[in-house]
């Protein structure tokens, strides 16, 4: 199977990989998916609390290019956002633009689950109420 | 001067030989006749390709040139020697023995044969890859007809104890088929001195053309027949009729004589540059060899890169080299490798697997540059792994609650 461009941008120049301090208050960790299953993805914000503004953003991802490209994306659009916007980034969005074939929809369905965790685990940290969601529709 | 991509999945497929082209020509031009026709030259012609052939293929496994039944590929040959052998003898018994890291040829023909009311036992194999000479024996009842084992397996390339398996086999009176895809022309493979009775392979294996292959149905000691699968003119002693693939066989024949003549050297060859790239990759932390050490085929290795996803680290390298993975990814079903799962292997090590196939025409510059590349890569993909940084900070990957999806 061939991969587009972005995907295979993205793996050769992936954006925002590392670490952060999980143990800050301001930082959201999301770990998501498995290892039996081949992808294992964890997705971290860092939040301005003046702002509430996610000022920075990484990753770390075990898994195919696809997943690896999507989780890269993530963080590039997540950076600049408020927490209200960052919810809002959907799976097909990914999909669209990293052109990603019907058999990689779950890499983007992935990315969209660590992105909701780690906002989460932000909120849980500082004591606001965990947002609920939808079970995604493709697993 | 390094050309790229650099074929090492020897194992999926090989390239024709150029010698083996050459000799197949002919047979698509001028030599064109079809060797069924007994009353012309050019059917003489076809027919004197195809006899020449049959010995070419028949020697290479120390068989008589009439015990050779040619075929489509070994596809068709596990078909045949299964559910032939399941008909033929439907009045001695049912129960037919395979084992579950045989290719998917033989596995969905077993399932057919269940399906028809025939009893299948799948054995397991060890964690080396090979089955369980005790179990084999204890599984043989008074219906059993078969036993299906390969020669050598396709994944791990590990190498089945054939002659022990026949001796079993023959002190109860069943027959013995075994897929030698893998094995003939690769390794020295003799059906009397390993005591098979039905034996399939395939040319593109051994740098002959796709979609020409044998069955080798044993004519003494046992007499063994199948019922035919295909109907038709009563081509190869009615057990496989259509017209023959001349240039195809000629090609095989071809194949199996180069294959015969130069195997010494060239396992000698290969096996050293395997050798160097299967020490060379278990020198990188964390990697594990796959399948038995020793009873394997020497072109062949399968190595995991814990830690690491197999799709995504073939994506670092697979302009230049052509490899392949027990990764699910690299398939649509989303489920690793069964037959490195069936060695114990979890999911995980099974996904970070990767298949090592050399051949005729691999170089030891090729070898030194796919070391180098997939070390790279490894060591790339694990600096953005989070279960590398888990696992160096000492945190045991079980105790984590995963969310399976």
């Amino acid at each position: 199977m061939a991969y587009s461009e972005k995907v295979i941008d993205h793996y050769q120049n992936p954006k925002n990989v590392g670490t952060l301090d999980k143990s800050k208050n301001n930082v959201g960790t999301g770990l998501v998916g498995a290892p039996e299953c081949g992808d294992v993805m964890r997705l971290q914000i860092e939040v301005d609390d003046a702002t509430g503004i996610i000022k920075d953003a990484k990753f770390k991802t075990f898994g195919c290019g696809s997943a690896i490209a999507s989780s890269s994306l993530a963080t590039e659009w997540l950076k600049g956002k408020s927490m209200e916007e960052a919810v809002k980034i959907d799976n097909m969005t990914i999909v669209e633009e990293l052109n990603l074939p019907p058999v990689k929809i779950h890499c983007s369905v992935l990315a969209e689950d660590a992105i909701k965790a780690a906002i989460n685990d932000y909120r849980k940290k500082n004591g606001l109420e965990e947002l609920k969601f939808e079970e995604s529709v493709i697993h | 001067m390094l050309q790229f991509p650099i074929y090492l999945d020897h194992n999926a497929t090989t390239p024709c030989d150029p010698r083996v082209v050459e000799a197949m020509i002919p047979y698509f031009t001028n030599n064109f006749g079809n060797a069924a026709s007994r009353n012309h030259p050019f059917g003489w012609q076809a027919e004197e390709a195809v006899d020449y052939a049959r010995e070419q293929v028949a020697r290479l496994i120390g068989a008589d040139p009439k015990e050779i039944i040619f075929t489509s590929g070994a596809t068709e040959g596990d078909n045949l020697a299964i559910k032939g052998v399941y008909e033929m003898y439907a009045s001695k018994g049912n129960h037919i023995i395979t084992c579950n890291i045989e290719h998917k040829a033989v596995l969905d023909t077993c399932k057919h044969i269940e399906k028809e009311g025939g009893e299948v036992t799948y054995l397991k194999v060890k964690e080396n890859g090979l089955i369980d000479l005790a179990e084999l024996e204890a599984a043989i009842k008074p219906t059993t007809i078969l036993i299906s084992i390969m020669y050598a397996n396709n994944e791990i390339g590990t190498i089945m104890p054939m002659k022990e398996i026949s001796a079993i086999a023959r002190k109860h009176g069943v027959l013995v088929f075994s897929d030698a895809t893998q094995a003939v022309g690769k390794i020295p493979v003799d059906v009397n001195k390993d005591g098979i009775d039905l034996m399939a392979f395939t040319a593109h294996k051994m740098y002959g053309p796709k979609g020409v292959g044998a069955l080798y149905v044993r004519r003494k000691n046992p007499r063994v027949k199948v019922t035919a699968q295909i109907d038709g003119g009563g081509h190869e002693r009615g057990m496989r009729s259509g017209t023959l693939n001349v240039p195809g066989i000629v090609g095989f024949g071809k194949a199996c004589e180069i294959c015969m003549n130069e195997m010494e050297e060239e396992t000698k060859r290969v096996s050293k540059l395997r050798d160097k790239l299967q020490t060379e990759l278990l020198k990188v932390e964390e990697s594990y060899l796959n399948g038995d050490k020793e009873h394997k085929l020497p072109h062949v290795t399968n190595i995991s890169f814990k830690y690491v996803e197999g799709e995504g680290l073939l994506m670092g390298f697979n302009k230049n080299i052509a490899l392949s993975s027990g990764s699910a990814c690299t398939s649509a079903s989303l489920e690793p490798s069964y037959v490195l799962k069936a060695l114990g292997l979890g999911d995980d090590l099974a996904h970070s697997s990767l298949r090592f196939g050399l051949g005729r025409f691999t170089t030891e510059e090729q070898i030194d540059y796919t070391i180098e590349q997939i070390t790279n890569t490894v060591n790339k993909l694990r600096d953005m792994s989070p279960l590398w940084e888990m696992y160096k900070e000492g945190i045991d990957l079980n105790t984590i609650e995963w969310a399976h999806h």
